[in-house]
């Protein structure tokens, strides 16, 4: 199964949404459960957010998106929501790791032009780029995903993928 | 030849091939560290991703019991317990909870040496770059990949070189050197990129000052944070180590991102205001403020070095009415140390309260949670709004000497 095309609704965040903001601590002391962990996404940003999204919702951020702990829950609790992917002009890199590693795409992105609910679409042109559609401007080129991070998000995340393979398949 | 970074020379060996910067590699760690924050974590997806997996090469795994101790509850010690177990069952090296933080115990070991890479699932594994190593924080699901396969997907950084002159005076210190950093670039400013400390000014830094400076690098969002190693470097391991030391160091003419000129000799202590490592100002320039807990300890600013400079400080004027000291050594090591020395007693006998080795109160997971609405000034490294477990509390960050100051005065900043 590929995660490209993938085609969402924009949910708009600002700038330097940290893992605590995400998932506040709190609520991590009671559980790490996503199912249960997805009620409380980014409540301490907004406390209407999470009954509010839908899955396949798109995340779309500024700079330096989950900066603060690594806490893989950050990621875990995304996908809870249903939410497949997160452009940001820039991401903490371990958000980054955290992000491929468990199947949540991560794009790098000028998202300016983006507006709340905005229908996107994230999908590899025929030259392999990877591109962001509003479907209002002209599509905005990504940064690009190597082909080894495209194959362990499109196996949904390095469990999966080791699982399969047993070990990384070297490939420069 | 291409010339290379060191970032590239060391990750190229661990790689097998030869890399460059924006390239991934999948490489195979030297070392591989976990903590009872991220191993449970790690041992799910590991059962996930084969059930009854076996680590692959456990001679190079650490597990560090550091982030729990007794006054966790008996859900963390559960969790201690399985990676005790885990541990034993597969001949991996434990740092048991009470040892002290499990970077202190890597680097006292002697195991960070110039050239490894070494990846940890903690964000302070930047740490081992004081030797001379490439350290690096992971996640959970990298470690459970690393104890699968003995391997992990990294991509090579861009370098950042900090080049660094002349020598620090009067009551600076490498804390300040750091927070300087953090306030010039942003909490972001060197993110997915290695920081390489060079220049003439890192003669004069002894390995305590750069363990600080390794250690804080990712507080600016770098990969890592690297010093070439040198005879300082060399005397240290040659006390720790019986190893073979393999110095590496970048090629003249290797790319770099960008240069940072930073003059020591220039350097007054710095402080960061709550909730953001990067809103730092002149320790002077702070604004007053009436100080409840003063918090000497974790991996930043824990060794012996830090409680000399601060029980310098505390000496001249004794604790302040009012003002609880709290002192967590970062090692049982650097306990020890301060016992044989006095310096222990001393501390006591002023009324700081010693706690055991460990990662302790810095981020809220130990006891010793700030009350409501205290006023925090630490030797830790981060002072996000709830990071010690109290989200009222507001965190002051600042070397060992600035904060016994405010111990000593009950109070930062500048008066009115």
């Amino acid at each position: 199964m590929n995660i490209l095309p993938m085609d969402g609704r924009a949910r708009l965040l600002g700038d330097d949404v940290n893992t605590d903001y995400i998932i506040s601590s709190r609520r991590k002391a009671d559980s790490i459960d996503p199912a249960v962990l997805r009620e409380h996404l980014l409540e301490d940003l907004d406390p209407e957010f999470a009954a509010s999204v839908r899955p396949g919702d798109i995340l779309v951020a500024g700079d330096n998106f989950g900066c603060g702990s690594a806490m893989e829950v950050a990621v875990t609790v995304v996908l809870g929501a249903g939410i497949r992917a997160v452009v940001a002009r820039s991401f903490s890199r371990t958000y980054l790791r955290n992000a491929m590693n468990n199947g949540l795409l991560p794009v790098i992105a000028d998202t300016s032009g983006v507006r709340e609910g905005d229908a996107l679409t994230l999908a590899l042109d025929a030259g392999g780029r990877l591109l962001l559609d509003n479907h209002r401007d002209a599509p905005m080129e990504c940064a690009p995903i190597a082909p080894f991070m495209l194959e362990v998000l499109d196996r949904g995340g390095l469990v999966p993928y080791l699982r399969a393979h047993g070990g990384f398949q070297v490939r420069p | 030849m291409v010339a290379q970074t060191l970032s590239e020379k060391i990750l190229s060996r661990a790689a097998g091939r030869p890399v460059r910067a924006g390239e991934l590699a999948i490489c195979t760690p030297d070392l591989a560290m976990g903590t009872d924050g991220s191993i449970p974590m790690a041992l799910n997806y590991l059962e996930s991703m084969r059930s009854g997996a076996a680590p692959r090469s456990p001679g190079r795994m650490v597990f560090a019991l550091d982030h729990y101790g007794a006054a966790s509850g008996p859900k963390a010690q559960a969790l201690q317990a399985r990676a005790r177990d885990y541990a034993a069952r597969h001949g991996i090296r434990v740092y048991d909870e009470g040892e002290g933080i499990g970077h202190q115990l890597i680097l006292e070991s002697g195991a960070a040496r110039p050239g490894l890479l070494m990846v940890g699932a903690d964000s302070h594994s930047t740490s081992y770059g004081a030797a001379g190593a490439f350290g690096t924080g992971i996640g959970s699901s990298d470690l459970a990949g690393v104890l699968l396969c003995g391997q992990v997907w990294l991509k090579v950084p861009e370098t950042l070189r900090v080049v660094l002159t002349g020598r620090l005076r009067g009551a600076a210190s490498a804390k300040d050197v750091a927070l300087l950093l953090a306030r010039r670039l942003g909490a972001d400013g060197a993110a997915y990129r290695a920081l390489e400390f060079t220049g003439p000014g890192v003669a004069g830094l002894d390995m305590d000052d750069r363990i600080v400076l390794s250690n804080m690098s990712v507080e600016l969002g770098a990969k890592a944070g690297i010093f070439p190693a040198d005879a300082v470097t060399e005397a240290w391991l040659r006390e720790r180590t019986g190893a073979r030391l393999d110095p590496v160091s970048s090629d003249p003419g290797a790319g770099c991102a960008g240069a940072v000129d930073l003059d020591l000799d220039a350097v007054v202590p710095q402080m960061a205001l709550p909730h953001r490592v990067d809103q730092v100002v002149d320790a002077d320039a702070a604004p007053f403020r009436k100080v409840d807990l003063v918090y000497l300890g974790t991996c930043t600013g824990g060794r012996v070095k830090d409680y000399r400079e601060a029980l310098e400080v505390l000496e001249q004027g004794g604790i302040a009415p009012g003002v609880r000291v709290v002192v967590t050594p970062a090692s049982a090591t650097v306990r020890a140390e301060l016992e044989q020395s006095g310096m222990l007693g001393a501390l006591a006998a002023l009324g700081a309260e010693i706690r055991p080795p460990g990662c302790g109160a810095c981020c809220g997971t130990c006891g010793g949670i700030p009350e409501d609405g205290a006023t925090v000034v630490s030797t830790a490294n981060r002072n996000f709004k709830g990071r010690m477990g109290n989200a009222t509390a507001s965190i002051y960050l600042a070397s060992a000497r600035t904060c016994a100051a405010a111990a000593v005065r009950g109070w930062i900043g500048r008066q009115a």
